[in-house]
């Protein structure tokens, strides 16, 4: 179910300003990749380009070729919603609905599709919980406003919700930086878990983290403020973090800059 | 990654086993406990320190305005409990001279010598026309409210705004004569079309005249409570976490799904109170319903028909020639229509409490 994502000179803009240029790269199927570069190279323009999350914003508009198994997902007829249904996301904040308890907000994609089954809802809501290593702790509370909470557990939750439609791909924009680092742990380690059957793409800002969990790993940069984010050097994340072919990599990872 | 900073007795045990990059020898987390007390009493004498706590102040502002919030607090109390007393104090004398049921008599004669009048169908159709405007005025409210927050363009919205606020500027009695001298003609057609199609409803029985209406009053009431439910919703609206909507959207909602999903749950304590204050200036309304209702004292459910009253319009009709017993008799209405808009109020309350435990984690 999990599925190759191909980006051919994606462009995007916020308005006037372009935020990344001509970025250029393959995602296998399985496999964890990791976004790294300094802050506002555009990780998470192209992060949002990927499942369209980008053009919600007034202005911002994309250019360039997304396929995903080969379907344009920007081509004229295909539906917005399915896309966004294909390539579910996880945000930097943990964003449950805050008027909807635990179970609610975990079946709120199901519901959007149309499910009202009530026994088909709980085995989805408990199998998703599960996945994102939740069930045993909400499990007698699933009435609760999910937004009672810790900050690492409604990551989780918010993990659960988006894999509960059973997506092909998760993007992660940042998701551990709000959190403490034991709930970090845990969402790394759910990442391992989860990349048997999706696709994963994580922006990230902790190198350790990027090592720990990903496969390749994608290093975008800008020249200078106001220029567009580029990718300048992609590759296994073996061979980022040992031995970057571009210097610039280098001095990014040796912390020299960024 | 957070640095979270352990406490002294775990440093360097448990929290450092996880913290690889954080790890830092034992004891070194002990904050400067120092820099407490001085932050919180900028310009006292012990900055830096040294020697002992600084003084309590015998008088500051603190305490100037803790005594000032309490005797404006004071005031409007007491305020309140005088001009109930003397309105009690003038009702129940008019009260004792009633020679029929308050409750339940359908008329209002009270500068009789034998004074004769009852509340039952002022109450009844205070309720009535507030309860038809806010049925006709919210769903229009809340459709033009989304359209300005999610769906119009930003400057559009803004503008439109703008105009329905200084819709809420117009004097009522405006709305009055407009209704009464314009928009009675074509409520009167619409209430003949009504009554051929759906007369076999009590609502819309009875054989005219129409035009000086129930739904007369009742249009012009959800014309006048339409921008405060509008305006105050619309802010609600706007107020959602822009995170739930990206949530929603990242979950393949389409906008309206979004707005179902969470727009509305989010904005509906703040609809409620909007609507509630909707429903308090429809109770209350006197002279746009003074010059478009019929006037008549009869508990009827037909609301093409002319006739209608309300105890607001009534007071506005009746204070004129009233006598001692009269004014009384007025102001016994005027506390029945201050008890519904109470009940009116604390139901809203418990509505809204009902869901505390969601609406607060949401704020
Ligand atoms: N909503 C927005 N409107 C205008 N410019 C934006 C917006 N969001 C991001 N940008 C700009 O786009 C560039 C890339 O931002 P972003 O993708 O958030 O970077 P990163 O995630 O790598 O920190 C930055 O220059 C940023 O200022
Ligand atoms: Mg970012």
């Amino acid at each position: 179910m999990a599925k190759r994502i191909e980006a051919t000179n994606v462009t995007a803009y916020y308005g006037a300003f372009k935020a990344i240029e001509n970025i250029n790269m393959t995602v296998e199927p399985k496999t964890v990749t990791a976004l790294i570069g300094p802050s506002g190279c555009g990780k998470s323009t192209f992060l949002r380009s990927i499942n369209r999350m980008h053009e919600v914003l007034p202005g911002a508009r994309v250019e360039g070729s997304l396929t995903i198994d080969g379907q344009d997902v920007y081509d004229r007829d295909v539906d917005v919603t399915a896309v966004r249904r294909m390539i579910g996301m996880v945000f930097q904040r943990p964003n449950p609905f805050p008027t909807m308890s635990i179970f609610e907000n975990v079946v709120a994609g199901l519901r959007l599709n149309g499910v009202k089954k009530k026994s088909v809802l709980t085995d989805a809501a408990e199998k998703a919980l599960r996945a994102a290593n939740l069930w045993d702790e909400v499990k007698d509370r699933l009435g609760k406003p999910g937004a009672g909470l810790s900050g690492g557990q409604q990551q989780r939750l918010c993990i659960a919700r988006t894999i509960a439609v059973e997506p092909q791909v998760v993007l992660m924009d940042e998701p551990c930086s709000a959190l403490d680092p034991i709930s970090t742990l845990a969402i790394e380690e759910l990442m391992f878990q989860l990349k048997d059957q999706y696709t994963i793409i994580i922006v990230t800002h902790n190198m350790q983290q990027a090592s720990r969990v990903s496969d390749r790993t994608a290093f975008f940069s800008i020249e200078k403020t106001g220029d567009p984010g580029r990718l300048i050097e992609y590759d296994n994340t073996q061979k980022i973090f040992t031995n970057p072919s571009v210097k610039k990599t280098e001095d990014y990872i040796t912390g020299r800059f960024g | 990654m957070g640095d979270t900073p352990p406490r002294s007795a775990d440093a360097g045990t448990g929290a450092s086993r996880v913290i690889t990059d954080h790890a830092r020898p034992a004891g070194a987390s002990a904050r400067p406990a120092e820099d407490v007390p001085t932050s919180r009493t900028p310009g006292g004498g012990a900055l830096g320190g040294g020697g002992g706590l600084p003084r309590r102040r015998a008088f500051g502002a603190e305490r100037a305005f803790r005594g000032l919030t309490l005797a404006a607090g004071t005031a409007v109390l007491v305020v309140i409990v005088a001009i109930a007393v003397f309105l009690v104090a003038k009702a129940v004398p008019a009260l004792r001279a009633n020679t029929v049921s308050f409750w339940t008599f359908e008329g209002w004669f009270p500068n009789d010598p034998e004074p004769r009048f009852g509340i039952g169908a002022l109450a009844f159709g205070t309720v009535l026309s507030a309860v038809l405007a806010l049925l006709v005025a919210v769903p229009v409210a809340l459709g033009i409210a989304l359209y300005l927050s999610h769906y119009a363009p930003r400057r559009l919205g803004n503008a439109l705004g703008f105009l329905i606020d200084l819709l809420a500027a117009v004097p009522s009695v405006v709305f009055g004569l407009w209704g009464r001298d314009y928009f009675s003609g074509p409520v009167a057609d619409l209430s003949a079309w009504l009554n051929r199609y759906f007369g076999w409803l009590p609502l819309f029985g009875g054989d005219g005249p129409y035009g000086a209406s129930m739904l007369l009053g009742a249009l012009v009431l959800a014309i006048m409570v339409l921008p405060i439910i509008t305006s105050l919703s619309r802010e609600v609206f706007r107020q959602t976490p822009t995170a739930n909507e990206e949530a929603a959207l990242a979950l393949g909602a389409t906008r309206w799904e979004m707005i179902r999903t969470a727009v509305l749950p989010y904005g509906r304590p703040g609809v409620i109170a909007a609507v509630m204050l909707g429903l308090g200036r429809a109770l209350g309304e006197t002279i746009a319903l003074a010059l478009t209702l019929g006037i008549t004292f009869n508990i009827s459910f037909n609301i093409i028909d002319n006739g209608g009253n309300t105890i607001a319009a009534n007071i506005a009709n009746a204070f004129g020639e009233a006598n001692d017993t009269g004014r009384g008799a007025l102001i016994a209405s005027g506390l029945m229509l201050f008890a519904i808009t109470l009940i009116v109020n604390i139901t809203a309350r418990a509505i809204i409490h009902r869901r505390r435990e969601f609406t607060e984690s949401a704020a």
